[in-house]
C-alpha cells in the first residue's frame, strides 16, 4: 500500500514496526515489542512450539500473568474447578519451560494482563502490544498499536516475535467538548459503540481524539480504548501526551535518565500529521453525553440511564428489530420500563475496564456513609494485586466493607465467570465490565454495563442509578 | 509441518453436507491444553451410532475424508483441524469449504481440496462399492484418484506452495530470520524488556 507523506498516528506506529514489506500477496511482517500472556489461550501455543522443537525467540518480551480462572477468595487453596486449575497449572510448567517471567496468583504484582502492561510500566507509547486476547486493545490509550490475536498466532509471536498482518483502516473518532459533572469514560465509550454500531469498527483501528478525551486521564483513557474491541475494531487508539509520560515516569519498566529524554523526545513525534486522511470520521458533542447503560445483548444496545427500554416496534432496521425483541426477552424487560425502575440483584464493580485504582476510589467515593440495598450484593474485584494494596493503603476496602460489599482478589472474576463468581440462571447485574453477552457473567445471567459510579449508586438503591439519585 | 506431495489413504465416503466445526469437534473436547489427543473428540456425536461411517471396517483407518459440500463451517477452531490430523485423516475433499476452516487447514497441513461435487458423488460410489478403496491425492498434478477414476482439483497457490514445501506461518517467518535480526539490533535502547530488573 503507497501512502501518502502526512500519516496517522496508527500508520507511524505501523510503519516503524515494519520488518519486511509484503508485496501485495503476502502481508507485511510486523515486529511485536510486548507480548502479554495469560492462562487460557496460551497452551496449545506453547505446545505447538514443542511439538516442533522451537523456542521463545524473546522471552525478555514476553510477560504472564494469571487472571481468566483465578479464584478471588481463598487464593492460598488450590483451585476447586480441575479444568480451571489445569490451565493455570499448565501456563506454569509453560513459562518455567520457556523461561517467561510469570505473576502467578499471589504475587504482588499478579492480576488482569491489561491492568499489569501499564501498571509496570511496560506499556509505553509507539509499542505494538499483542495478547490471546481481544481487550489488548487498553494498550492504545498509551499510543501503542495494541490488539488480540488467535493461538496461532500467539505461537507465532512467541517463535518470531512477529506477525504476518495487512494494514487496518483508520477511524478517527473525535470528542469535543467538556464532560459534564458525573459523565465518565465508560459512558464515553457506551455512547459510541451505541453510536456506530458493534460492527461499526471492523477492520478499523480507532483513535480517539478532541478535548474531551486529551482532559481523561491515563486510566480514563484505557477504559475508552479498552472497549474498541465491543465496536468490532481491531485497536484503539490516543495519541501520547503529558498526562501520557507523567503516568509512565519512574513505573518499572519506565526508561529513566538520558534513556528517559531519549524516550520522550520520540513519543512526541506520536500524533497524527495534521493533513494526514482518516478513512472515516465520527465526532461526538462530549457535553450532550449523560451516564449511559446497556439495556440489551450487546455492549451496543445501551442509552442514557434517564431512557426508557426501548419499544422494538419502533426499530425500522428488521434485524436490529429482531435482536432487540431477542434481547428484551433474554432479559426479562419490557418496553416502556425506565432504565431507572431496574432491580438488580448483584453489582461487580472490576475487570480490565474498570478495575483500576481510580475506578475504586471513584465508587467508594459514592458509597461511603452509605449501605448496599438490601437483597444485594456488591462485588469488589480489584484489578491487579498492586490496585488491591493501594486501595488498602487508602482505606477504600473499609469503607466498601463498611457499605456491606464484599472486598476481593485480584483476577477477571465475574467479568467472564471462569472462576466460580458467576451469576445464577435469571440473577441482574449492573456491572462495570465490557460484555454482556448472554450467559456472560454465568449462565441465564442478566447484564447491565455500568460506570462505577452508576454501579456504586445502583448497590445503594438497588435500582440503576447514578450518584445524584443519593442525595 | 511435513512436506505434502502426494498421499495414498483409505477413502471415507461421508454423504453429509454442511458439517459444522461443532460437529466435527463439540465444544466440550474443546477444554485440553493440548493440540494433541483431539482424536476422540472428532464427529463425537455421530460415533455413537454403530452405523457411521468410521465405526465400519476398513473405513475405520481412512486418511482422505470425501466429504459433502460446505465443510467446516460455524465456530472458527481451530480444534477441528487438530482433530482430524490427529485422529489420521491427511486430506479433506469436498466441492465447498468455509474460509476460516480452509485457512485453519492450510496452516496446519491438512489438505483441503475442493473437487466438483458431481466427482464427489463419483468418488462416493467407488468408496461405497469397494469399501477400504485407496485414494490417491498428489497435490503436484493437483489430481485425486481411485481405481481408474481421475479428478482434477483445486487449492490456492499459495497454500499448495506452503504444503509442497511443508512450511507452516511460523517456518515462512522464520526464513526472514535474518531481517527479524537485523530489525532488533536498530530498535531503540530504551525500549522495555520484561525480565526482572
Ligand atoms: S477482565 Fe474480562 S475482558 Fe478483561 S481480560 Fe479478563 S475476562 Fe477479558
Amino acid at each position: 500500500m503507497v501512502r501518502a507523506m502526512a500519516k496517522t498516528l496508527a500508520e507511524k506506529v505501523w510503519d516503524q514496526h515494519v520488518v519486511r514489506r509484503g508485496d501485495g500477496a503476502e502481508p507485511d511482517l510486523l515486529y511485536i515489542d510486548l507480548h502479554l500472556i495469560h492462562e487460557v489461550t496460551s497452551p496449545q501455543a506453547f505446545d505447538g512450539l514443542r511439538l516442533a522443537g522451537r523456542p521463545v525467540r524473546r522471552p525478555d518480551l514476553t510477560i504472564a500473568t494469571e487472571d481468566h480462572n483465578v479464584p478471588t477468595t481463598g487464593i492460598d487453596l488450590p483451585i476447586a474447578d480441575p479444568v480451571s486449575r489445569k490451565q493455570v497449572e499448565t501456563l506454569r510448567r509453560n513459562c518455567a519451560e520457556f523461561g517467561v517471567r510469570l505473576h502467578p496468583m499471589g504475587d504482588v504484582e499478579q492480576g488482569i494482563v491489561h491492568v499489569v502492561g501499564p501498571q509496570l510500566g511496560l506499556t509505553q507509547p509507539g509499542m505494538t502490544v499483542v495478547c490471546g486476547d481481544s481487550h489488548t486493545s487498553t494498550h492504545g490509550a498509551f499510543g501503542a498499536l495494541a490488539f488480540g490475536i488467535g493461538t496461532s498466532e500467539v505461537e507465532h509471536v512467541l517463535a518470531t516475535q512477529t506477525l504476518s498482518l495487512r494494514p487496518f483502516k483508520t477511524m478517527a473518532i473525535t470528542v469535543n467538548g467538556e464532560l459534564r459533572h458525573g459523565v465518565t469514560a465508560k459512558d464515553v465509550i457506551l455512547a459510541v459503540i451505541a453510536r456506530i454500531g458493534t460492527g461499526g469498527g471492523q477492520g478499523y483501528v480507532l483513535e480517539y481524539r478532541g478535548s474531551a478525551i486529551e482532559a481523561l486521564s491515563m486510566e480514563a483513557r484505557m477504559t475508552v480504548c479498552n472497549m474498541s474491541i465491543e465496536a468490532g475494531a481491531r485497536a484503539g487508539m490516543i495519541a501520547p501526551d503529558d498526562t501520557t509520560f507523567e503516568y509512565l515516569k519512574g513505573r518499572p519498566h519506565a526508561p529513566d535518565g538520558a534513556d528517559w529524554d531519549a524516550a520522550v523526545a520520540a513519543w512526541r513525534e506520536l500524533r497524527t500529521d495534521d493533513d494526514a486522511v482518516f478513512d472515516e470520521e465520527v465526532v461526538i458533542d462530549a457535553d450532550s453525553l449523560v451516564p449511559f447503560v446497556t439495556w440489551g445483548t450487546n455492549p451496543g444496545q445501551g442509552l442514557p440511564l434517564t431512557a426508557s427500554v426501548p419499544d422494538p416496534a419502533d426499530i425500522a432496521d428488521e434485524n436490529e428489530r429482531i435482536a432487540a425483541e431477542k434481547a428484551l426477552t433474554y432479559m426479562g424487560l419490557a418496553p416502556g420500563t425506565p432504565l431507572r425502575d431496574i432491580h438488580v440483584d448483584t453489582v461487580f464493580l472490576g475487570s480490565c475496564t474498570n478495575g483500576r485504582i481510580e475506578d475504586l476510589r471513584a465508587a467508594a467515593a459514592v458509597i461511603r456513609g452509605h449501605h448496599v440495598a438490601d437483597n444485594v450484593r456488591m462485588l469488589v474485584v480489584p484489578g491487579s494485586m498492586r490496585v488491591r494494596a493501594q486501595a488498602e493503603s487508602e482505606g477504600l476496602d473499609k469503607v466498601f466493607l463498611a457499605a456491606g460489599a464484599e472486598w476481593r482478589q485480584a483476577g477477571c472474576s465475574m467479568c467472564l465467570g471462569m472462576n466460580p463468581d458467576q451469576l445464577a440462571p435469571g440473577e441482574r447485574s449492573a456491572s462495570t465490565s465490557n460484555r454482556n453477552f448472554e450467559g456472560r457473567q454465568g449462565k441465564g445471567g442478566r447484564t447491565h454495563l455500568v460506570s462505577p459510579l452508576v454501579a456504586a449508586a445502583t448497590a445503594v438503591r438497588g435500582t440503576l442509578s447514578t450518584p445524584d439519585d443519593l442525595n | 509441518m511435513e512436506p505434502f506431495t502426494t498421499h495414498t489413504g483409505v477413502g471415507v465416503p461421508l454423504r453429509r453436507s454442511n458439517v459444522d466445526t461443532d460437529q466435527i469437534i463439540p465444544a466440550v473436547y474443546l477444554k485440553r491444553v493440548t493440540r494433541t489427543g483431539f482424536e476422540d473428540g472428532l464427529f463425537a456425536a455421530w460415533r455413537g451410532d454403530e452405523q457411521f461411517i468410521l465405526n465400519q471396517e476398513p473405513y475405520r483407518a481412512g486418511s482422505v475424508l470425501v466429504a459433502g459440500p460446505d465443510f467446516g463451517t460455524g465456530s472458527s477452531r481451530e480444534h477441528a483441524v487438530w482433530a482430524l490430523l490427529n485422529y489420521g485423516f491427511r486430506v479433506v475433499l469436498s466441492a465447498r469449504f468455509a474460509d476460516i476452516f480452509r485457512g485453519n487447514a492450510g496452516k496446519q497441513g491438512l489438505v483441503a481440496a475442493q473437487c466438483e461435487q458431481s466427482d464427489i458423488e463419483l468418488l462416493w460410489k467407488i468408496l461405497e462399492a469397494e469399501p477400504g478403496t485407496e485414494v490417491t491425492v498428489d497435490l503436484i498434478e493437483k489430481t485425486v484418484r481411485a481405481k481408474d477414476f481421475t479428478a482434477p482439483f483445486f487449492v490456492d497457490d499459495y497454500t499448495r506452495r506452503r504444503l509442497l514445501e511443508g512450511l507452516d506461518d511460523i517456518a515462512l517467518t522464520l526464513r526472514h530470520e535474518a531481517a527479524v535480526t537485523e530489525f532488533e539490533q536498530a530498535r531503540p535502547k530504551w525500549k522495555p524488556v520484561t525480565t526482572p530488573l
